[in-house]
């Protein structure tokens, strides 16, 4: 056999070969469907979370308790910075990619040490990593238990809160590593702020 | 920041892998050696029109491998083209051309580099249809080409290595569809969602909006990282919480990344009848592999570099989950297979930090590398070393029984050549061609200085040894940038096969010579520290110019 007709003959059979893209395309993800929404309804859905019957988001994906201009609201615990649209954007995940020395980063994180500094009363040197740097994917559901304990004194005393009832919360909302060793310590901000949300009615 | 727990996720990863090399590179030795068919993979030989029973020459093989990629890049550029015309397409336009190009000669290269963002680009239809498809297939394709250089070194006087066919029909049905089924289950028990639910609109707690997406992710995940292809559902990858929720998910899916590569040592030793060779391969690929990560996980723990110092730890562009031994564990391994999946933005690594997954591209992807053609790049390079300890000692130099002549070491050396071509030629023309050049600093590079011409360096790199991976603050979906990396995509993937195919018919032609008291031993200490020492020399001496202008010289400054 020529290698011209070889050549045009396997071409054939390239094209015939595209009914893999039935199985692995159309039956694969059906069925992975079919048994993940039998097995794992809410994990396949995405974990929503209602609050007196609506959905107010994603037990795993990360919120902003921030006004229209991102300045903290006082009364919620603060998620970390997000480069995600507008920040927790669903719609547009992603870290801001800044380089190791980038002068706009290192102002950024500056800038973000003296707020977060002046709206807790605390020490700039008090403020963790976490509350500085925005994380990979904008959509970041933790903060470190370190920089929830931090936020407890405001959010107490906004909430008119004993500041160790709150504390309790936030040790109840701590969860990992994972195993007791993969990954961080965390504490989910959307779950706290509903349980703080449960505890004044 | 204890020992331990820097220390027990890579001993984790470890000891899985040690439990499941031998059963999987056996299964995979006998998948490609057996005279069975199922009976669903005869039908499907009915349907190709293929005998099974008939074996190709490496010309054939090669056609082969060559018209299925070519067929699968025009399905996919044309699923992009009409995608508002397709179900689930959530609204989204037409791709543009050559977004188009790019991203089907992505996906058909097991590169799985995106120009684009995922959630404004690309409806179910295409990710399900089109790119996870050829997350299987592209991986498929890997595997056949390493089994039938395999068969090179088994077969004496021989025309042919095997069908092409039925080396990606059963690498499908057995190897990858079996284990992404098993992988998505337990990716779901996790919380990687699968729905199509599209985008919620949610009131949040604060009386704001959020939008929430949707979509079949498990099932894309599980084969996104078996078969080491890396291209994520959503724009932030596997940082994304609906694509690795939680830090077990996360090492989880570095053992998908593993599972396969580490285990062909293993089926090729099988196949050839000689353990202990695959063996050395194996572990000249866990030295490098430990090596990077340690150098890795060291450079980001230092927090080196003003943002890091400003913040007190390396911790922008990675989930609190994760932490910085889960991002970089995730990172490195990404780079040292090829998948080039990312929990946590490269491009924010410290300077160091970020020169090592460069650096785990730049060797070549063969520690342990992507599916199959890790395999096949570390036993070109294991020719080439005996070439060189041959010259050394003055005794012809053989591998497994095979003489390597003057062919042999020049298809090797092409090999070899071919990746660090394209790298650097691609990075130095986008610089120096004016025109390129305006494009580059202007709309491409978001870092400034030093660092922005490492953003370039680590697309080219990616791109040539189909990682996948990008410094992501570059944007690539730019008329040179989509054509350059795509172009370089395709070269970098299909010239290596050309070579290591040729090779192979090379090798299967001749018959095997009986080792004798001349013969240098390929399964020792020693041979597998030369196989390292070659590795390591051939990428610093053609690679250290260009890091010493980009991250070196960032992390010394």
């Amino acid at each position: 056999m020529s290698s011209s007709r070889s050549t045009v003959r396997q071409l054939g059979t390239a094209v015939r070969a595209l009914v893999l893209t039935l199985v692995l395309g159309v039956g694969y993800p059906l069925v992975i469907t079919a048994l993940g929404q039998a097995a794992f309804g809410d994990r396949a859905d995405g974990q929503p979370v209602t609050l007196d019957g609506e959905t107010v988001g994603s037990a795993i994906i990360g919120q902003g308790f921030t006004d229209a201009e991102g300045a903290a609201l006082p009364q919620w615990f603060q998620s970390r910075p997000s480069a995600a649209g507008n920040g927790y954007d669903g719609g547009a995940s992603g870290g801001s990619n800044l380089g190791p020395e980038n002068p706009d980063l290192v102002a950024a994180i500056e800038e973000r040490r003296a707020t977060v500094a002046e709206l807790e009363g605390a020490n700039l040197s008090a403020v963790p990593a976490d509350a500085l740097t925005a994380s990979a994917s904008g959509l970041d559901p933790h903060i470190s238990p370190e920089y929830a304990l931090l936020q407890v004194p405001r959010v107490a005393a906004e909430r008119g809160l004993d500041e160790t009832d709150v504390e309790a919360l936030v040790e109840e909302n701590t969860q990992g590593p994972d195993l007791g060793y993969l990954g961080e310590q965390r504490v989910d901000v959307l779950q706290l702020n509903i349980a703080l949300a449960a505890l004044e009615t | 920041m204890t020992l331990a727990a820097a220390v027990l996720p890579l001993l984790t990863v470890v000891v899985v892998l040690a439990l499941i090399h031998r059963p999987l590179g056996d299964h995979m030795a006998r998948t490609f050696t057996g005279t069975n068919d199922l009976r669903v993979e005869r039908g499907f030989y009915r349907v190709l029109g293929v005998d099974p029973a008939s074996s190709q020459s490496w010309r054939s093989y090669l056609t082969g491998v060559l018209a299925f990629s070519a067929v699968s890049v025009l399905l996919v550029y044309l699923q992009q083209r009409t995608q508002a015309l397709l179900p689930y397409s959530l609204g989204l336009p037409a791709v543009p051309e050559g977004l188009g190009f790019n991203t089907a000669v992505s996906f058909v290269t097991n590169t799985n580099w995106q120009s684009y963002s995922p959630e404004v680009t690309l409806g179910y239809t295409v990710q399900m249809v089109g790119l996870a498809v050829q997350n299987f297939v592209s991986a498929a394709v890997g595997l056949a080409v390493a089994v039938a250089f395999v068969r090179a070194f088994v077969a004496r006087r021989s025309a042919t290595l095997g069908n092409f066919w039925v080396d990606l029909t059963r690498a499908v049905l057995r190897i990858l569809l079996p284990g992404a089924v098993i992988a998505a289950l337990i990716l779901l028990s996790g919380g990687v969602i699968q729905n199509f639910n599209g985008f919620t609109t949610v009131a949040t707690l604060t009386g704001g909006e959020q939008v929430i997406p949707g979509g079949p992710v498990a099932s894309q995940e599980a084969i996104k990282m078996l078969g080491t292809n890396g291209g994520g559902f959503f724009n932030a990858n596997s940082a994304h919480p609906f694509e690795s929720p939680s830090p077990w998910t996360s090492v989880f899916q570095v053992l998908l990344m593993l599972a396969i590569p580490f285990s062909l040592p293993r089926t090729f030793g099988t196949m050839i009848g000689q353990r202990r060779q695959g063996y050395a391969i194996l572990g000249a690929m866990a030295v490098i592999s430990l090596v990077s990560f340690t150098a890795a996980t060291l450079a980001e723990l230092s927090a080196h570099g003003a943002a890091a110092q400003a913040a007190g730890s390396a911790s922008e562009g990675k989930e609190q989950r994760f932490g910085i031994v889960g991002s970089v564990l995730f990172g490195s391994v990404s780079t040292l297979t090829s998948t080039g999946a990312v929990n946590s933005m490269h491009d924010s690594y410290t300077a160091i930090g970020g020169m090592l997954p460069l650096i785990n591209m730049m060797l070549g992807e063969v520690a342990p590398g992507g599916v199959g053609s890790g395999l096949y790049g570390m036993l070109v390079l294991a020719v080439v070393t005996v070439f060189v300890s041959g010259l050394l000692v003055g005794r012809t130099p053989e591998y497994l029984g095979k003489r390597i002549g003057a062919r042999e070491i020049k298809l090797a050396s092409l090999y070899i050549l071919t990746m660090p071509a394209l790298v650097l030629a691609g990075t130095a023309l986008s610089f120096a061609v004016p025109v390129l050049r305006a494009d580059i600093d202007g709309t491409s590079i978001l870092n400034p200085g030093l660092h922005g011409m490492s953003e370039v360096l680590y697309a080219f790199t990616s791109a040539a040894n189909n990682n996948g991976s990008a410094f992501a603050g570059l944007t690539a979906n730019t008329p040179w940038l989509n054509t350059a990396l795509g172009v370089v995509m395709l070269l970098g993937r299909f010239l290596p096969i050309v070579f290591v195919l040729a090779l192979a018919g090379a090798f299967a032609a001749q018959d095997r010579v009986p080792a004798t008291a001349g013969t240098l031993p390929t399964d020792r200490v020693q041979s597998a520290t030369l196989l390292v020492g070659v590795t390591v020399i051939v990428t610093a001496l053609t690679f250290f110019p260009v890091l010493a202008l980009g991250p070196l010289a960032e992390g010394l400054l």
